[in-house]
């Protein structure tokens, strides 16, 4: 068939599969216009097939390549329910990642929380070690914000009742941040992520056997309980995500370096989508409950204490069930 | 008898002379997606940077009114505007944030289908390796490096940022007698006679000359005669003869 014929014998299907299309890229398409889609999407690239191998000019392979483009696009979009998938990654899928992580999740922690425990054994026997690694204006600050006297604890010290929206805020975006740098730095073949860990472990060991060694112990460790338990756990997790991402550059096994790095990406984000929904409870367990001052220090332990073998239990023993929840 | 010995030669042997890259579906067919370079995508980079730089601002100034609450408020969507603007726009805007839009750019995985959740909080998230030691060095490197342009966070996730081609106008043919060809051509000459008749308005009158005395000998005609055969004989190629 010369190609004229071929033309003007398919030109109307062309142009209503464009119609089609431009109706779905605006977003606009009702369910009716979208019936035949698939049948005209492979009948396009049947004739794009048969135009190649027929020779025909480049204008019409161009015209027909770009139709298939389209609606291949179009025909390969993932419009998923997201609420649904977030559930089932929330009940079941997301402790499952970690616990088939559990290599690069347990150095990441044994890294932070091994430096946490270290820093404030040390500290807290060695006072004058917390100023070789935080100034002392810094320090000085710290004190101040749990200090016993204070009305209300943690970093805003003096406030209304107004302001835990702004801590809500600042918490999220600071939190979240570090996990997110913790993570994407373990790029740099694991080095940022170790170092990020390394860093918080420190730092927060230090101010921790600070305090304790100054009395201030009960103010500090009441209210760092509750969303410790969110919060430290998410960092850890977030490293090691950091690592795994370091780790397929390192050790790319029997793949390239960069298909390895493309398949761990892919599983370590799932990890960070988990990190962040932890962070956004740990901001609001700071906000709204760690920093009331109404609550007795033996409460808030027993609340923290809980809360620390809800998040455990709930990375050790959730989506063990034979079926995974849908 | 071939034209060229470089036409001998099938698709899959000779790499192509362009950046296009190629990617089978499903369906058997191929398709051919342009890898969009470093000076586009650093222009809707900085797009994007102004956009956001002003939504920031006209926050700031809307939300300072509201004192403490507006001012927490504030810092969430600061939190959004700098980590999910990207990936926001990326998923619900066909791969395209504003500044990507303006340049004709999207966002697709690397075999072509649009660019999901994962795939685009993956890319964005590991900017922040990127722009590391300064001003995205280490991603101008890769950038510069990779044969699809990709940045450190797009081989990670597996994307690619393309453009969106725009369908050029359809060509005209010169006026001539439809001929048939004096031999049988092969596909790739066939698409070369086609390709030579539908660009010869974006040629010099000369230049058309040059390139048909090349077949003046094959065709058995004088040279001058040569560019009005061809013509015929793609006419002959398209339609009735």
């Amino acid at each position: 068939m010369k190609q004229r014929l071929f033309e003007s014998r398919h030109q109307v299907d062309w142009q209503a599969f464009a119609e089609q299309l431009d109706a779905l890229e605006r977003g606009k398409a009702d369910s009716q216009q979208c019936k035949g889609f698939a049948a005209a999407y492979r009948r396009l690239c049947q004739q794009l097939a048969l135009a190649q191998a027929r020779g025909y000019s480049n204008h019409l392979i161009e015209q027909l390549q770009q139709l298939a483009l389209r609606g291949h696009q179009q025909f390969y979009r993932h419009r998923s329910p997201l609420g649904a998938q977030l559930l089932g990654f929330l009940l079941g899928g997301f402790p499952r990642l970690v616990r088939a992580e559990w290599r690069c999740v347990l150095v990441a922690s044994l890294v932070f929380f091994g430096s946490l425990l270290v820093m404030g054994a040390l500290v807290y026997l060695f006072p004058e070690l917390i100023y070789s690694l935080v100034d002392a204006d810094q320090v000085a600050s710290m004190e101040q914000m749990y200090d016993p006297d204070a009305r209300r604890l943690g970093r805003f010290g003096e406030r209304h009742s107004g302001d835990d929206w702004l801590m809500f805020g600042f918490y999220i975006m600071n939190n979240i941040g570090i996990a997110f740098q913790t993570f994407a730095s373990g790029l740099l073949l694991g080095l940022g992520s170790l170092f990020f860990l390394l860093f918080n472990g420190l730092m927060i060991g230090a101010v921790a056997g600070h305090l304790s060694q100054i009395g201030y112990g009960t103010t500090f460790w009441s209210f760092v309980i509750g969303h410790g338990a969110f919060e430290l756990t998410a960092i850890a997790l977030a490293g090691g995500a950091g690592l795994k991402l370091g780790w397929a550059l390192l050790a790319p096994g029997r793949r390239s370096r960069g298909e390895a790095l493309r398949l761990a990406a892919g599983r370590s984000v799932r990890l960070i989508g988990g990190v962040i929904v932890l962070l956004v409870l740990a901001a609001f367990v700071e906000a709204y409950w760690s920093s009331m001052t109404f609550a007795e220090p033996t409460v808030k332990y027993a609340v923290g204490a809980a809360l620390w073998l809800l998040v455990l239990s709930y990375l050790l023993l959730a989506g063990r069930g034979a079926h995974a929840p849908d | 008898m071939p034209l060229n010995p470089v036409a001998r030669f099938s698709r899959a042997q000779c790499p192509p002379l362009d950046t296009r890259y190629r990617v089978e579906t499903p369906e058997g067919i191929d398709l051919l997606l342009r890898p969009a370079g470093l000076v586009p995508r650093a222009l809707a980079f900085a797009i994007d940077l102004l956009i956001r730089g002003l939504l920031l601002l006209a926050m700031y100034v809307v939300l300072g009114l509201l004192g403490k609450f507006g001012m927490g408020l504030a810092t969430i969507l600061l939190f959004l505007v700098t980590w999910w603007y990207m990936v926001l726009f990326e998923v619900f805007n066909q791969g395209r944030s504003p500044g990507k839009q303006l340049l004709g750019l999207r966002v697709v995985h690397d075999d072509g289908t649009p660019v999901g959740w994962a795939a685009s909080l993956t890319r964005n998230l590991l900017r922040f390796v990127d722009i590391l030691p300064f001003g995205y060095t280490l991603g101008i490197l890769s950038c510069l490096n990779h044969p699809a342009f990709k940045r450190l966070g797009d081989i990670a996730a597996g994307t690619l940022v393309v453009y969106r081609d725009t369908l050029p106008a359809r060509p005209s043919l010169p006026q001539a007698e439809a001929l048939h060809a004096p031999f049988a051509l092969d596909l790739l000459e066939q698409r070369a006679l086609l390709g030579f008749a539908e660009r010869g308005a974006s040629l010099s009158g000369e230049r058309r000359t040059e390139l048909a005395a090349i077949l003046a000998e094959p065709l058995q005609v004088p040279v001058e005669q040569a560019e009005q055969r061809l013509n015929g004989i793609a006419r002959g190629l398209l339609g009735p003869t």
